[in-house]
């Protein structure tokens, strides 16, 4: 069990951001009266943005981590329109912007730059799925290959949002996106396609990959502080929820999230070297419907019909996989004597 | 002028861009009414003293506690804790243990020698309170707190009313009641006890009083007449309880002791005639259990102590060496209908435990309105006798400890305001943060703390206390399992999941604030908090 999920009781544990009654040293970056807001307010994201939210959090732990000595280079997407419209910019951390597709090709020079200068600088490259998964990806498996050091985080929505919500090969099966209508025999994005990022990066034998979850501060900033200790080729990939994209309520992206890692749909592991070395184990075991009636991409699912009914199920086996190969199964008991 | 090449406008930051204005929904931090704290006849607020206890100060816990009621330690072991029936935590694991936890701090304040605040400055004004029970010594408190002199007139031996009188000691320890009543008594309460009033006006009138507060309970037994070849057979339960106090009971019981009656005071005689060493003690009751007005915890307790349930049966006559009961049932409205089949039971006494009244004879003053034997008291608890104010069980009301002590500060607040010619203006009531108000996913599963419980045996023979207290470690946990329902507990949800950074956290024990200029109005913060305490408006159009 990682450190960051020891303390349960107290009232809420380390369920929650913050706790008064917690040591300080077991409190979130987030928690912090001074934390860095390395993506501060005034940004355009949609309300309730999950993206918005991860990538503070990443950064925020990163800058931490890195006692301030960052360096974030960021792909095209979302997170580069909304947080930077020339000449204003949200990030309050050394940021670099250049294409869709290269920002892992752009994080190895720059961190090949830094390691000429004798320079102590960290490096992150940042982007979301389309062009982390889809357009950079070529860039990104040389990264990987090569080994370099950079820690690469890949805030994953599961479709192109920024230029209308086209389907990405993050996007899940059944998902209606603009280029996967929910129309037809088989409604919305095909099963079978797409890929799975964390394990092509595990492929690579770099010596960190993990998933991470926006409805899991502590686990979340746990693995950046760990990336953050170790240098080489590292792979964050952070789930994050988009109310305009996946047509859920912007109050509820958090709670989205949380039905996703608790349904077993997104697994939160660690990998080193390849293998698979830590797996964070579900509090409260969802059904895939809970976590999928939330959304409107998923609205057709309810129809009611035998196809939809065959669908749900096809999805529940894929969430039961997960949970049986990383072995989430809530823990039988986690009562606590004080 | 010296920009770099295609390089037009200066850098700036996003903060200039105010994303507020996208907003239609605003979120607000609101405290809404914990379902404890809307429970607690006696006025007190467990979510705030249980909000010190989680933090370990047991000091400012305590002294939040008797901001409302003077002897939590009493309260602590008889109240029936509605709060805990309310408890929003009831519907994720169990309830919270308030009454253990309001215990732990009682008997902690004890062994401290912790006192209460002293009393008010001076005012002048003289007020009489008649009877040293619960309801009379929360007055007292709470009218000395307010600078008035007070006098305490009591009938019996000793302050305490029904929590001496009426309370068995394996319920509630002398040296516990007898320690907070001093406490109270120490503020400057002036104390006369065995000394009955016959006519609260003129006692009031004589003594110069500006006002006078009557709560001299409800000990009188009700009758019912029951054939008896043996009079001296048939005793009445608050006299019995009144007696044991007294130390002359055990002559006078049988030993095999037939207890006629369903409530709460049925139950104590029943085990207290089977710790002064009745063989057998019976609960005869006319319908079942499912209609006793006891509580079923305290029916588990007497069956495990030995006393034996006749359901659906009444005393029917009283003959030498054994009674007879008479077979109920339930007919189809729900009442309890003779059947006329007789059965003999071997008692040799009945105890006669079927609800008590109010001796009325002190209040018949003018204007003074009785209704159903209790006393008539408009929202101020004054009766139609000016200045004559009421509360308690001679009231109407449900009669507990609770309730009482409630009556007691509710009265004193109203005679403060009526000696001063005002009126005590209670502010309107927030609304309860209900279950469905939170979001229980963040609360950590940790089951109740257990109270030890005397074995069953010297339950049987002694007058020991039945349930021991929590020591600090379990109290502690227990206050923690407090769901802090309506109120914020600064657990930084709020402050951490805004995507925009628009919510400035102030520090400790200071909240959070909320920036409009950024705020987009998602709703995240106010799903997210665990507490119910941040509410969603409509911006206004």
């Amino acid at each position: 069990m990682s450190a960051e999920q020891q303390v349960k009781f107290y009232q809420t544990g380390t369920f929650t951001v913050g706790n008064r009654l917690l040591d300080p040293s077991k409190r979130t970056v987030q928690a912090s009266i001074d934390r860095r807001n390395a993506l501060t307010s005034g940004h355009r994201a949609c309300q309730g943005c999950g993206e918005a939210l991860g990538a503070r959090y990443v950064l925020d732990a990163a800058m931490r981590a890195t006692g301030g000595r960052l360096v974030a280079v960021n792909a095209t997407g979302c997170l580069e329109v909304f947080s930077t419209p020339y000449p204003e910019s949200a990030w309050q951390v050394a940021w670099l912007h250049s294409l869709f597709g290269n920002a892992a090709a752009v994080a190895s020079g720059v961190a090949a730059a830094l390691r000429v200068k004798g320079s102590d600088v960290r490096v992150i490259a940042q982007g979301g799925d389309g062009g982390t998964m889809d357009i950079g990806f070529g860039c990104l498996s040389g990264m990987f290959e090569r080994n370099d050091d950079v820690l690469y985080v890949c805030y994953d929505n599961e479709a192109y949002m920024n230029t209308g919500v086209q389907r990405s090969s993050a996007t899940p099966a059944a998902a209606r996106t603009s280029t996967t209508p929910a129309l037809g025999d088989e409604p919305g994005n095909s099963f079978g396609t797409g890929k799975n990022l964390p394990a092509l990066a595990m492929a690579h034998g770099i010596p960190y990959v993990a998933t991470a979850s926006v409805a899991d501060l502590h686990d979340l900033e746990g693995k950046v502080e760990r990336a953050m200790a170790i240098h080489g080729a590292r792979y964050l990939h952070v789930h994050v929820p988009c109310p305009l994209g996946w047509g859920s309520d912007p109050a509820r992206t958090i709670q989205i999230a949380r039905l996703a890692v608790e349904s077993g749909l997104f697994p939160l592991f660690e990998a080193s070297c390849g293998e698979v070395v830590r797996a964070t184990p579900i509090r409260r075991r969802a059904k895939v419907d809970e976590y999928l009636r939330l959304q409107t991409r998923f609205a057709h699912l309810f129809d009611g019909t035998p196809r939809s009914a065959e669908a749900l199920a096809r999805i529940q086996a894929l969430a039961d996989r997960n949970v049986s190969r990383f072995g989430l199964a809530p823990r039988e008991t986690e009562h606590h004597s004080p | 002028m010296n920009k770099p090449f295609a390089i037009t406008l200066d850098p700036a930051s996003s903060r200039l861009n105010h994303t507020g204005a996208w907003r239609v929904r605003r979120p607000i931090y609101v405290d809404r009414l914990s379902p404890c704290d809307h429970a607690c006849p006696a006025g007190e607020r467990p979510q705030a003293w249980l909000a010190h206890a989680e933090e370990g100060d047991y000091r400012a816990a305590w002294d939040e506690l008797v901001r409302h009621n003077p002897i939590p330690a009493v309260m602590g072991r008889a109240c029936y804790h509605p709060c805990e029936t309310a408890c929003n935590r009831g519907k994720l694991d169990a309830a919270v243990s308030i009454h253990a936890v309001e215990r732990f701090l009682g008997d902690l304040a004890i062994r401290e020698h912790w006192r209460l605040p002293n009393a008010g400055p001076e005012t002048g004004k003289r007020v009489l309170v008649i009877g040293g029970g619960p309801s009379g010594l929360s007055a007292a408190y709470h009218l000395a707190l307010a600078g008035h002199a007070v006098t305490l007139r009591e009938a019996a031996p000793a302050l305490g009313g029904m929590m001496r009188y009426g309370i068995p000691r394996y319920r509630l320890p002398r040296d516990v009641l007898d320690a907070e009543i001093a406490r109270v008594v120490e503020m400057g309460v002036r104390v006369e006890t065995g000394a009955r009033v016959s006519d609260a006006a003129r006692a009031k009138a004589e003594g110069g009083f500006d006002a006078c507060f009557a709560a001299i309970g409800a000990h009188l037994a009700n009758r019912v007449e029951i054939p008896a070849a043996d009079a001296t057979r048939i005793l009445e339960a608050t006299s019995l309880l009144h007696d044991v106090e007294d130390g002359r009971a055990a002559a006078r019981i049988g030993r095999r002791v037939a207890v006629y009656g369903g409530g709460n005071t049925a139950i104590d005689a029943a085990r207290t005639v089977k710790r002064l060493g009745a063989e057998e003690a019976w609960i005869v009751y006319r319908r079942t259990r499912a209609h006793m007005p006891a509580h079923d915890f305290e029916v588990r307790e007497a069956m495990a102590e030995g006393v034996e349930m006749r359901w659906l049966s009444t005393v029917q006559r009283v003959e030498p060496g054994h009674i007879v009961v008479e077979r109920m049932e339930i007919d189809t409205d729900g009442k309890a209908r003779p059947t006329g089949k007789l059965e003999t039971l071997d008692a040799d006494t009945v105890v006669l435990a079927v609800g008590q009244n109010v001796d009325i004879s002190a209040v018949q003053v003018p204007g003074v309105h009785i209704v159903d034997g209790v006393v008539a008291v408009n929202a101020q608890m004054m009766t139609g006798h000016s200045g004559l104010f009421a509360g308690g069980d001679m009231v109407p009301c449900e009669r507990t400890i609770a309730v009482a002590v409630g009556h007691g500060e509710k009265a004193a607040r109203n005679i403060d305001a009526w000696m001063r010619s005002t009126t005590c203006e209670s502010a309107a009531e927030p609304e309860v943060a209900g279950f469905e108000s939170l979001n229980p996913w963040y609360y950590g599963d940790a089951d109740p703390a257990v109270q030890p419980t005397l074995d069953a045996v010297r339950r049987r023979t002694t007058f020991d206390e039945v349930h021991g207290g929590l020591d600090e470690e379990h109290a502690l946990l227990e206050a923690r399992r407090c769901l802090s329902c309506g109120h914020c507990f600064e657990c930084d949800n709020c402050y951490g999941m805004c995507p925009d950074n628009a919510i400035v956290k102030l520090g400790p024990g200071r909240g959070f604030r909320i920036d409009l200029d950024y705020c987009k109005g998602c709703g995240i913060c106010s799903s997210e908090c665990p507490c119910g305490a941040i509410a969603m408006v409509d911006e206004d159009a």
